[in-house]
């Protein structure tokens, strides 16, 4: 389901002088707190303290193992081929939508979030009908040998379908909310409309782009439901780290599963500092006026 | 370089903004596009610019037509209403932009570049401030980066929209003197927006009324001041210290009219002095610092305001509920009929 | 070149841009999706209402229905809670706990999975103490509903934070001037404000719960008739090579994602109707 899109707003924390007795804001903090401990902390201290259960040298002998690595190796070609390509069409479609104004703008932006709105589950299915055995195209991949249902094809595909919308989406609010002022400006001054994107247009959405890449890159790495239908279990193979962990835990070795596991709670922590930082960059420069 | 406006049209959906305008703007002028919101004075400009593609019509430049000549090779200077100064770059990169993107055969030397830059600053008195960011500058020094940044490229036509729109009161009368030296010293072409009537009387060689997507009237400060062409200018021109006063007049042949008259051309007296004076009662008094605004009632009920000078007011020493007499100096008449 | 000349615009580059646009938003996502629906199509009514209709089938929206709904309800109450200590009360950590909140955004959901059924099995961190009161979480439908709650957290939180930032002082310092106590308030002026937002959230959250699958898996169980979502039924369908019945049931999930697609638009388009 689409993320709410972040909304650019000046800060309004801190000035309210009516507030509730303290009592009630030390309760309702308190259970606040409790609450997110409960579903968000726990877990996360849980991934770490059980990946280390049996010590440091089995944590590191569970990540040298050959298949996690190749797991790793699957999972970084995934994203170098997702992110990127995602990134182009993040761009150009933002570009193309915040700038300009077109019959039918609010569709084209609910398309584009569709893949948001569809179960994992669903979004690889949808490959394996059309490339799988009895698919559209099945009888004419297998007569050439093709494979990309069940194949490292399929698995890029999937996971291009899930982080599809992750850049656009990040990028055509904010460019809706500059303006094309100083794309203006530039051209007026003479700039050619390459010029005018390179040197006005990016410098100005460069932190919302590191936004959404982190955060597609995120899901990419982390994909299991759509990449779990595609990939057919291959160890060694099709096997990405979101798999792999699965294969593991389901074998019963726990602290191997969260070994690997530990990787990728990690990366989501990467992710939130880089995301953190990124967000206030980009209110800050939308309150540079 | 002279601007030819002609058969200007431009629609917005159902929504005219612009109707058949006409208007030639001969070269060094300083001219103001007056008028109030939606009344297609900015449309008008961005056309001129080539920022929007006009429906109908032609934009001549010194007797080329350019209307179908990209934003880019207008070599027109434009000033936004919010500046537009490239937030990621310093003072220094905002004003030499319209010089690095030129292509490389006509590119000036990094050194040339340089003199400019810190040549245009010196002209905008902000020699100093090269190396800040814009976000580091108050509203009227960006005002004044924006526009050194439109003189960079040397343009033949400089173009401001709503210059001193965001500014103070006190920065903007500043910023208004120091364009019209500006303008005297560099005498490029120049076409501004403004919806104030002071600033358009105060700043520019020729003052263009627009309303509707119309242009009510074109001509120097004085001509459309003492002599407006429609009730509409007239209303348009007086601002708060000057008012709409409206005297019925007996019917002039078959065509009802009405009279206007400005707040400031209305004498109080304590007697009757000729036909034309009119007895009134005062209502209220209220004095405005350097002026005193008088409301009175007319026999026939009709209100009336008048704006006396402190001098005029304290000499005649007028209290409130007194029987007076109103005379106007100065009146001018127009058909009822027509639409403002 | 039309269209370039109506959208009146100087800025270059809409004619490619656009063209670009459509053309990868048709191949990655619009042409496969429509895959789901022509292979649908081909099934006979007959065989379609067997497929979606069966017992188990059946069973399987009542627990991912009936889970989504109790998750996001869950939500709704202390995302609406945690939103509103974030922006209104300080705590040291404030900005710490603020990105944690998109925790479950950035966390694959396999790494949740594992986490939560470990967390709440019986001799789990939080199990152990539930265990003994007779609360079982982990491989019961209550499993469901904590991944679907851990999942679902971001998005009432994240709708409902910018609302409560947006809310102008002034508007409670009037209700305050005119006599109105700190509940009623909250009840009569702020509520009413926040409820858009509240409901997107829920709606939002709800959407996500249904299609999930990662994260619950681990945690559900999954026995037939008690503990097992759609999605893992599409994939039980897929492996047994019943493609027709994972088809079949996929596009009612798929119907359902877009009525809640449409529902969350309208709330959103309903939310901003005070706006000025």
């Amino acid at each position: 389901m689409a993320a709410p899109t972040t909304t650019y707003t000046g800060k309004n924390n801190g000035n309210h002088r009516i507030t509730e007795p303290a009592p009630v804001r030390w309760l309702l903090t308190a259970i606040a707190l409790a609450f997110l401990a409960l579903f968000l902390a726990l877990p996360l201290a849980a991934v770490f303290s059980q990946a280390f259960a049996k010590g440091w040298e089995t944590y590191l002998a569970a990540l040298w193992e050959p298949d996690t690595l190749s797991s790793v190796k699957l999972t970084l070609i995934t994203a170098a081929v997702a992110v990127p390509l995602n990134l182009v069409f993040g761009v150009i479609a933002s570009w193309a939508i915040a700038k300009f104004t077109f019959p039918g703008k609010n569709l084209l932006i609910t398309l584009i979030d569709l893949p948001f709105s569809v179960s994992p589950v669903i979004s690889g299915l949808i490959y394996v009908l059309i490339f799988g055995r009895q698919g559209w195209l099945g009888p004419w991949l297998d007569a050439h040998d093709i494979k990309i249902v069940f194949a490292v094809p399929g698995i890029i595909l999937a996971t291009i379908f899930v982080t599809f919308p992750f850049i656009a989406r990040e990028l055509i609010p904010l460019m809706e909310a500059q303006g094309k002022d100083e794309e203006e400006a530039a051209l007026v001054l003479g700039a050619s409309g390459l010029q005018t994107f390179l040197r006005v247009t990016l410098p100005n959405i460069k932190w919302g782009i590191i936004y959404g890449v982190i955060l597609c890159n995120a899901r990419a790495m982390g994909e299991f439901g759509a990449v779990s239908v595609v990939s057919g279990h291959i160890r060694g193979s099709t096997n990405t780290v979101p798999l792999h962990v699965e294969i593991l835990y389901n074998e019963y070795n726990y602290t191997a599963a969260f070994a690997v596991a530990s990787l990728l709670a990690l990366l989501a922590l990467v992710t939130l500092v880089v995301k953190t930082v990124a967000e206030w960059k980009v209110q800050q420069q939308l309150e540079r006026e | 370089m002279s601007i030819e406006i002609e058969n200007i049209g431009k629609q917005f959906g159902s929504f005219t903004a612009l109707d058949d305008i006409n208007l030639s703007i001969p070269s060094g002028e300083l001219v103001a596009l007056l008028g109030p919101s939606g009344s297609g004075k900015t449309t008008l400009l961005r056309i001129i610019a080539g920022l929007e593609t006009p429906d109908s019509g032609r934009i001549i430049f010194n007797g080329e037509d350019t209307t179908d000549r990209h934003v880019r090779e207008r070599k027109v200077g434009f000033v936004f209403q919010h500046y537009a100064l490239f937030k990621h770059m310093t003072v220094f990169d905002n004003v030499a932009f319209g010089l690095n993107v030129r292509p490389r055969d006509s590119r000036p030397s990094k050194s040339a570049i340089k003199e400019k830059v810190m040549e245009l600053l010196r002209l905008v008195q902000l020699e100093g401030m090269a190396k800040r960011y814009p976000s580091q500058l108050s509203g009227g020094q960006r005002q004044r980066i924006a526009l050194a940044r439109a003189l960079a490229v040397e343009p033949q036509v400089l173009l401001l929209d709503e210059p001193f729109g965001a500014l103070d009161a006190q920065v903007r009368a500043e910023l208004r003197r120091w364009l019209r030296r500006l303008h005297d010293e560099i005498h490029v072409t120049s076409v501004f927006v403004t919806h104030d009537q002071e600033e358009a009387l105060e700043v520019a060689d020729r003052i263009v009324v627009m309303n509707k997507g119309r242009i009510e009237q074109a001509g120097t400060p004085d001509q459309v001041y003492e002599h407006p062409a429609n009730p509409f200018v007239l209303n348009f021109l007086g601002n708060v210290n000057l008012f709409h006063g409206r005297i019925p007049q007996p019917a002039q042949g078959e065509r009802k009219t009405v009279s206007y008259v400005r707040s400031h051309d209305i004498d109080i007296d304590r007697s009757q002095q000729d036909s034309s004076s009119l007895s009134a009662e005062i209502r209220h008094i209220q004095k405005l610092g350097p002026s005193v605004r008088v409301t009175l009632t007319l026999a026939s009920g009709e209100p009336i305001e008048a704006e006396l000078t402190r001098d005029a007011f304290q000499n005649l020493g007028l209290q409130q509920g007194e029987q007076v007499y109103v005379r106007p100096r100065q009146v001018r008449v127009f058909v009822e009929d027509y639409q403002i | 070149m039309k269209i370039l000349k109506r959208t009146n615009n100087v800025l270059p580059g809409f004619g490619p841009t656009m063209g670009y646009t459509l053309l990868y938003l048709s191949l990655v996502v619009l042409i496969p999706l429509s895959a789901l629906v022509f292979k649908t199509a081909g099934l006979s009514w007959h065989d379609f209402l067997e497929a979606v209709a069966a017992p188990r089938v059946l069973a399987s929206y009542r627990i991912t229905f009936g889970a989504a709904l109790a998750a996001a309800g869950i939500n709704a109450v202390f995302g609406v809670l945690v939103a509103w200590v974030l922006v209104r009360y300080p705590f040291p950590g404030k900005r710490l706990v603020d990105a944690l909140v998109d925790l479950p955004f950035a966390l694959p959901t396999a790494v949740a999975g594992i986490t939560l059924a470990t967390v709440y099995s019986a001799n789990g961190w939080a199990g152990k103490y539930l265990e003994p009161h007779g609360i079982k979480v982990a491989f019961t439908p209550l499993g469901i509903i904590v991944a679907m709650t851990f999942i679902g957290l971001p998005f009432v939180v994240r709708t409902v934070q910018p609302v409560i930032e947006e809310l102008d002082a002034e508007i409670e310092e009037a209700a305050a001037c005119l006599g109105a106590s700190r509940w009623q308030t909250f009840r009569r002026v702020l509520f009413p404000l926040l409820t858009p937002s509240v409901l997107t959230g829920f709606a939002l959250a709800f959407a996500r719960g249904v299609g999930e699958y990662g994260s619950i898996i681990f945690i559900a169980g999954n026995m037939p008739m008690v503990s097992e979502i759609t999605p893992l039924l599409i994939i039980t369908k897929l492996e047994q090579y019943d493609y027709q019945g994972a088809t079949a049931i996929a596009t009612v999930m798929l119907v359902a994602s877009f009525t809640m697609l449409l529902v969350i638009n309208l709330l959103q388009r309903w939310s901003r109707r005070y706006a000025d």
